[in-house]
Formats: structure tokens, sequence, C-alpha cells
């Protein structure tokens, strides 16, 4: 399912001493199957643009088209474009409010007026995608979870919906680095499973270069860059100049490359810097 | 819901702006009063080129100040419509059993105006008071009371923080209602009952957040060793200028003309 966003401009309050402009001129298109990663600083824009994805947003001026749709015409069921496209918001841990694990994972599937045994068939799978065991875990408050299981939680409850694009604001914002791992992974092979479009919004460019098919940079409501990770690394002095780093590791690549040593320097993880690494020491070991 | 104006501050500089806010509050107060004086449409002259002045003054237009009225518009309405229909004298216009009287067109329009004059007069001291300001400026004139009792300080610093409080309060339900309204949560249609149903997915999380806010802001005070209101200094004191005497003198001169249109014609 495809996602194009054309000439999105949103500004805050108009007419008031407090208008804002969030979105200014934004053109995107999301194919089906793609893992983007939507990047940039806290007040670039990013979440304003992603709630315009399922319409939680009006739009000021411009179009959001989902699945050939244009969502802001009258008489479209957002309840749809809402199970289609599943938003996951940042601390999705606070959205949590039944008694038990199993009723709130519920509480999508049963708005969208599902069969008793259709939902938990639902809440069963969106529990394991999570990588948490149904059993154990249905009859537990939500409030007496660790930080990271209620958040798991939380994505389980917007996965029970089967979204077909699925979009995440800072999934390990406050997370612990295993717990971000983990996340992280669980996205990862949630995809494959799945094979669903999935949206990665984060501010930190090493979480997701190693993960991510392409990548869109907001800056101040524009989209300044898109492209695959190696195109949009390639400006790395436009990146910097509006305050995003390149992954750590490619900055080791690239001090290599200026000392003179024959590397690549579009890699993002440190997997692949170990491989070229090697390949280059031993090539240098044959000459 | 972002569309309420009342209560809300504009931050700016102006010659309103600056004045102490006791001095703000005391003429806020002293308005209403006045405003109760007049007895004809003349005499609300006074109260009109007041505000139309203090506005000018403080550079907040009156079309953002009337925005203030929307969520009252109710209100203001059912006042026009009962006086209209309840006033007896004259009949000008009959509706079934209902008369409109002409007395009832008077009434009702002087009733209107006192209420927007009312509305307005009070927006402009919050739009023009920070809420930090205006509490300090509550506390410093309730400290005279706290000999016979009245918890001054206290009083101030749960207004302090219910006011600090109100805008991120907000921002959470909005927040709250669109995760929910991502999974397919409906807040806006329905039965009464449906709908009272709908706001619990929002209320749990509102109230949990909530209590957890106030654990922590207790917690950064205690750790800080706040302990109410004795001894305690302040880094901004509230000081009256010679902007504050001006007011009070035109102030004095609204309240002799309200005085006057009822007492002398």
């Amino acid at each position: 399912m495809s996602i194009v966003v054309k000439n999105l401009t949103h500004i805050y309050m108009p007419g008031t001493p407090f208008e804002s402009v969030a979105l200014m001129d934004v053109n995107w298109i999301i194919e089906d199957g793609e893992f983007w990663g939507l990047i940039g600083h806290t007040g670039s824009g990013k979440s304003t643009l992603i709630q315009h994805l399922n319409g939680l947003l009006k739009p000021t001026s411009g179009e959001i088209i989902v699945d050939g749709v244009n969502i802001n015409e009258r008489g479209v069921n957002l309840r749809e474009i809402r199970q289609k496209v599943g938003l996951v918001f940042q601390y999705p841990e606070h959205q949590l409010f039944e008694e038990t694990v199993e009723k709130d994972v519920a509480f999508g599937p049963k708005n969208l007026g599902l069969p008793e045994d259709e939902v938990t068939e639902r809440v069963r799978e969106a529990l394991d995608l999570v990588g948490l065991k149904y059993d154990e875990i249905k009859e537990r408050s939500p409030f007496e979870l660790s930080g990271g299981q209620m958040r798991r939680v939380a994505i389980a409850g917007v996965l029970a919906m089967r979204p077909k694009v699925l979009i995440l604001d800072e999934p390990t914002v406050g997370l612990d680095p295993r717990g971000r791992d983990e996340i992280l992974g669980q996205i990862v092979r949630l995809r494959e499973r799945q094979n669903i479009t999935v949206i990665l919004v984060s501010h930190s460019m090493e979480d997701i270069a190693k993960i991510v098919d392409k990548i869109a940079v907001m800056h101040r409501g524009r989209m300044v860059e898109s492209g695959t990770p190696k195109q949009v690394f390639k400006n790395r002095e436009a990146l910097a100049s509006i305050g995003l780093d390149i992954p750590q590791v490619t900055h080791l690549m690239i001090k290599l490359k200026d000392k003179g040593k024959n590397v690549a320097t579009d890699v993002f993880t440190v997997e692949e810097a170990e491989a070229e690494i090697l390949r280059a020491a031993r090539g240098m070991g044959h000459a | 819901m972002r569309e309420i104006t009342i209560g809300q501050y504009i931050p700016g500089n102006s010659a309103i702006h600056r004045l102490d806010p006791r001095t703000k509050i005391i003429i806020t107060f002293a308005f209403m009063v006045l405003l109760f004086v007049i007895d004809d449409f003349a005499g609300y002259a006074f109260p009109i080129i007041f505000i139309a002045i203090a506005s000018l003054l403080s550079g907040i237009s009156v079309k953002y100040m009337l925005r203030g009225l929307r969520p009252l518009i109710v209100i203001i309405m059912l006042t026009f419509v009962l006086n209209l229909f309840m006033v007896k004298g004259r009949v000008i216009y009959e509706v079934g059993p209902l008369n409109v009287t002409y007395e009832g067109l008077y009434q009702g329009a002087f009733m209107v105006l006192r209420l927007v004059l009312l509305i307005v007069g009070t927006s402009l001291l919050t739009l023009t008071t920070s809420p930090i300001t205006l509490t300090d400026g509550i506390e410093s004139l309730l400290k005279p009371f706290s000999k016979v009792g009245v918890p001054a300080h206290e009083l101030a610093m749960m207004m302090t923080i219910a006011l600090r409080f109100i805008p991120t309060l907000m921002e959470e339900t909005d927040k709250i209602m669109k995760a929910q309204m991502a999974r397919g949560a409906d807040f806006s249609s329905g039965n009464m009952v449906k709908r009272a149903q709908s706001l619990v997915p929002l209320l749990v999380p509102l109230f949990i957040s909530a209590f957890r806010r106030a654990d922590d802001l207790a917690m950064a005070m205690e750790s800080r060793c706040y302990r109410g209101g004795e001894n305690r200094t302040r880094m901004k004191t509230l000081k009256m200028t010679r902007g504050d005497v001006f007011a009070f003198v035109a102030t004095g001169f609204l309240a002799a003309g309200c005085l006057a249109s009822r007492f002398l014609w």
C-alpha cells in the first residue's frame, strides 16, 4: 500500500498570535513495502507530518493520498484509514488504560467491530509479534509491567489492528540500550514476517541507518533530504549544518580513507565495517 | 479546545503588561463593580472608552479579546432570550404564548452588553498578566488576611501549580485522544451513554499521568527543601511604579463617570 504526500503545509493556530508553521510544502512518496526512517530534531515537524498520514491532523493545504484515496475528501471512512495506517505514538505506554493486558490490546480490534474469537486470535498474534507470551501475560495489569514490557504491550495494541503501514514515533526513547535493541530487532523481524510498510521516526541516525531502506530528513518543517542512506549520507556537510550526524562507524571509515586506507565509506553498521576493514587489510597484505 | 482564549496569557512588554499585578487585580475588581453601578446605555460609554484605551496600550486587538466570548455564547444568548420574553411591558411582538416587549428588548440588550464588557474586561487582566505574576499579586493582596487564618501562600502555590499544568494536561489530553483514535476510538458519535463510555480510555491514562506528575513534582520540591511561606524571599519583588499611579487615576475617572451617570443624570 502506498502513501503519497503532495505539497503538504500545516499551520498551527492560524490567525492568532501563536500562529506557527509546522510543515512547509512537503512532498513524499512511500511505496508499498518500503522501510523508511524519518529523521530530524525536536520541533522539525516529524510528529506533525506522521499525524497527517492517518488523518489525525488535517492539512492547511496539500493532499495525502493513501492507497489511491485522498483521505481528506468528504465521505472517506477515517476509521478504515486508521486501521490500515497504524500509528504508535511516542511513549505509547501512556495510552494504556485497561485492567488486563488482553483487554487493552483488544481495544483496537474491538473498535473495528470484529467477532470475539477473531479479536482473541489477533491479540495472541500481536503479543507474539512483540515477543510476549500471551498465556503468561494476558491476565496481568498493564500497570504492573516493566517500562519495556508496557511499551511492547502498547505497540501490540496497534499491531492488533493488522495495519498495512506501521508508523512508530521514537519507539526507543527512554529505553536502556538493551531495550532499544530489542524493540528495533522486533521491528525488523516484524517487517520480515508481515511484509508491511514501516516508517520509523527518530532523531538518531545511529539507530535507523543500519536497518532502514530509505531516509527522509526534516528540518524546520521542510523535507530537506530523502533517498537511500548512501544518497543521504553523501551530503555530509549539509547534514552537519542542520545538526545531524552520520553514524559513528561511517565517520571512522571516512577517517581511515582520509589516512589513505583503501576502504569504502558507505558503511553504516559495525559488522559491515569489520568486514570492510578486514577486506582492505587483507588486500594490503597481498600487495 | 485550543481555541479558548479566556485565561490565556499573551507575552508582551506594553504599558499594561508592565503594570503591577496587584494594580491590575484591584482595577479589574473595581471595573466589575462599576459595571453594575451603571443603569443606562449612555453610562456604558465610560467602560467602553476605558477598555478601548487599555486595549490600545496593551497592543492586543479587541477582535482577539472578543474571541474569548465564543465559549460563553450560549450563556450570552440565553441571557438575551430570557430577558426578551420574561420582562413585562409594552408588547411589540407575539410568539404563541410568549410576548416580546419593548422593555424586554431593552433589558436584554443591556444585560448582554454588561456581560460582554465583564468578560472582555476580565480577560484583559489574564491576557496581559502571566499566571505566575498573577498569583504573586493574589498572594500579596491576601497576605494581610493570613493573620485571621487565610493560608495565603499555600493558596497561591496551589494556584500557580494548577495554572502551570493546564497547558500540559491539555497537550496530554490531545495526545492520548489521538493515540486512542489511532486505535479506532470514536469520541464524537453515539448516544450519551456511549460517549461517556468512550471517555474511559482517555480519562484513565490522563489521571494516571496527572498523579505521576504530582508525585514527581512533590518529590522535586521536597528535595529542594521547600516548606511553606515562612521567611521565603522572592526573586522578583513586586513594586508599584508611576504607571500604576496613572492606572489608578484613570480608574478614578472611570469611577467618577460611572457614578455620575447613575446619580446625576
